[in-house]
């Protein structure tokens, strides 16, 4: 079971390396990639010297470009495939049917994984993929019971990612346009979701307020910690309440389920955060490592430490975890 | 090149009781359209019709009106329960079929029977719609988040054959989750929701804090609160290219909106809808801003 880590620049894609990532996941600099954030990711020097560090050290290294090229920024997508295949990375992560045909026409020696922005949530959708474009992987969308996953497994020749620890998209990745909805900007359109152009914070009598394109995501009473006005993230009145009504501020953490995922044939963990720090990416690789390697040697006594469930509550949004959909009431 | 688009009603997206989708379909026999999408694309738990009874549906309006029917099929896929019902409206044999996932896509690629793609299948250029062309493809959505614009680049380099729909009315979907939003808001687990979406029959209004109507709440599927609607581009639409407009429907006043549209595309003036609507109208997405936006005429 490979440990897949996110680097949003060059010294976290070192500390992801040093931490005990199996491989490391980037983007360019542009709206190529689904984290399109300014200050953020590589250009075709640092990647090479990236890569260079990861394979001396005999790890693998994956380009994202995982958002939908509309007609006027076609060339730009081609380039970055273009960029990959130069680089010649590990593997291809690709979201956009017109995107991987070309990456497999041009380049057919240039392995191809399935973003999870592709919203492949059954073996059937894989199987398109797979027949046209023989993609070697795929990455699943955080909307699967473990059964589901794998039954998925059993019914694919591809392998299969999950995501294990991060910030929790609650919808199906790729199909969703709440962003865009109130910003114009989608992860699809883009790269980014709630872009932080248009973010806003304000202290008010009735309390600090966010808003994300004007429209007020959620209000905090004195003391109460301010998230990220991320839209599925804020408070929301429907009916006589206002609650989370999409999702509370919180992260995925499936460490628990660990021997689990392993049993069902999972190929590989994918940690989300290309956006976060050198020390949370290494902070992040290393609980993961060991938990992965405790689960491989003993997964019939395998449970999480509770330092490294600490660990990660720190980083985590809201400073709690979930197991998302993988836990069937959570749905 | 000026062209008159065709009508289409597309499928229901909220959960009905049995009663009101067998009415809303006789009324549908009587409306401007072309074309009627079928089918249940949202929650597999909604069984107000049975496969099969959604299938005879298909035969009766299809002998009775002479108008297009299509079999939509599932957005988001999860259990194979839900392939297996995919399976079904994909052998189907005698109706046309929209995909709105990639699994259908596939079915119907492998049985090499045309199909069309809904506005969740993700076609934002011509090299995706040429892969899926060769599939089987022969009309597409657009994507409800793309403007004209991006409509106008793609249909300038379009191949031949292909036929083109917008989602020209309606709250539009914009996202779909595992999770059940409308159980949710009555502190239900999916397992046991109680079919509460039955009592929001155009979604259950989210709004925010300070009372801005934002989004409805359509079980696993979110849509827009106000309505998008784009009768106030009838003109440029004749001109971009398009050969489907789509209205969505919605529980009431359906029929009226349908004749609103087509008396607007034979040229004749009509008396505001805005009040027909649950809520007011927006159509940013079309004009390449946020989707809730409404562009008055003077800033388009």
């Amino acid at each position: 079971m490979e440990l897949v880590c996110p680097a949003g620049n060059l010294p976290s894609l070192k500390a992801a390396v040093d931490n005990g990532a199996d491989a490391i996941y980037f983007g360019l600099r542009n709206d190529t990639n689904a984290r399109h954030f300014p200050g953020l990711n590589f250009n075709e020097k640092r990647a090479a010297e990236g890569i260079t560090y990861a394979r001396d050290r005999g790890k693998r290294v994956f380009m994202a470009i995982n958002t939908y090229p509309r007609p006027e920024g076609w060339q730009r997508w081609q380039a970055a495939v273009d960029t990959a295949a130069d680089l010649s990375v590990d593997a291809l992560i690709c979201a956009d049917i017109g995107i991987l045909e070309y990456a497999h026409r041009r380049w057919p020696d240039l392995p191809l994984h399935l973003s999870v922005q592709a919203s492949g949530t059954n073996y059937e959708a894989l199987q398109f993929y797979y027949d046209n474009f023989g993609i070697r992987r795929a990455v699943l969308p955080r909307v699967l019971s473990l059964s589901q996953v794998s039954h998925v497994i059993e019914n694919t020749p591809v392998e299969i990612e999950v995501f294990g620890f991060g910030s929790l998209c609650v919808m199906v990745e790729g199909r969703c346009i709440l962003s865009s909805y109130v910003t114009g900007q989608s992860p699809n359109t883009y790269g980014a979701c709630s872009p932080a152009e248009f973010v806003e914070y304000k202290e008010t009598p009735s309390g600090l307020e966010s808003r994300l394109g004007g429209l007020l995501t959620d209000r905090y009473e004195l003391g109460e910690q301010a998230g990220y006005p991320t839209i599925c993230k804020g408070r929301f009145a429907v009916g006589d309440e206002t609650f989370y009504a999409i999702e509370e501020p919180t992260s995925l953490n499936t460490l628990a389920l660990l021997p689990q995922l392993h049993q069902a044939g999972i190929k590989a963990i994918k940690i989300e955060g290309r956006q976060r720090t050198p020390a949370y990416v290494g902070m992040v690789a290393k609980v993961w490592r060991e938990a992965i390697d405790a689960s491989l040697s003993d997964p019939d006594n395998f449970s999480p430490k509770a330092e490294w469930n600490r660990a990660l509550n720190q980083v985590s949004e809201g400073a709690t975890t979930t197991l998302g959909p993988y836990y069937r009431p959570w749905q | 090149m000026k062209q008159i688009p065709k009508l289409t009603l597309g499928p229901v997206l909220y959960y009905w009781s049995r009663d009101d989708i067998y009415e809303f379909y006789r009324q549908a026999a009587e409306m401007p359209v072309d074309t009627i999408y079928l089918g249940e694309t949202v929650c597999s738990k909604r069984r107000s019709l049975r496969t099969g009874e959604w299938i005879d549906l298909a035969r009766e309006l299809s002998r009775n009106t002479g108008k297009e029917i299509v079999l939509s099929t599932l957005s988001l896929l999860e259990a194979e329960s839900e392939l297996k019902t995919m399976r079904r409206i994909c052998e189907n044999g005698e109706f046309l079929v929209e995909a709105n996932d990639m699994a259908a896509v596939q079915l119907l690629s492998r049985q090499k029977v045309p199909f069309t793609t809904g506005p969740t299948v993700n076609i934002y250029n011509v090299e995706t719609l040429k892969v899926l062309i060769r599939q089987g493809l022969k009309r597409w959505v657009l994507p409800v988040e793309l403007s004209k614009t991006t409509l106008k680049q793609i249909v300038n380099d379009l191949p031949d054959g292909i036929e083109t729909e917008i989602f020209a009315y309606g709250r539009m979907p914009l996202t779909l989750s595992a999770r059940c939003f409308t159980a949710r808001s009555h502190n239900l687990p999916k397992d046991d929701c109680q079919y509460k979406c039955l009592d929001y029959p155009d979604g259950r209004l989210m709004s925010t804090q300070e009372k801005q109507p934002f989004l409805a709440l359509n079980g696993i599927q979110t849509v827009s609160a106000q309505t998008c609607n784009l009768m106030g581009e009838i003109d440029e639409l004749q001109l971009s290219g398009v050969d489907y407009l789509r209205i969505s429907p919605q529980f009431r006043h359906t029929e009226k909106i349908a004749d609103a549209f087509a008396r607007s595309l034979r040229g004749e003036t009509i008396p505001d809808v805005e009040p027909l609507a649950p809520l007011g109208f927006c159509n940013g997405y079309w004009h390449g801003e946020s989707g809730l936006s409404q562009i008055p005429p003077d800033q388009r």
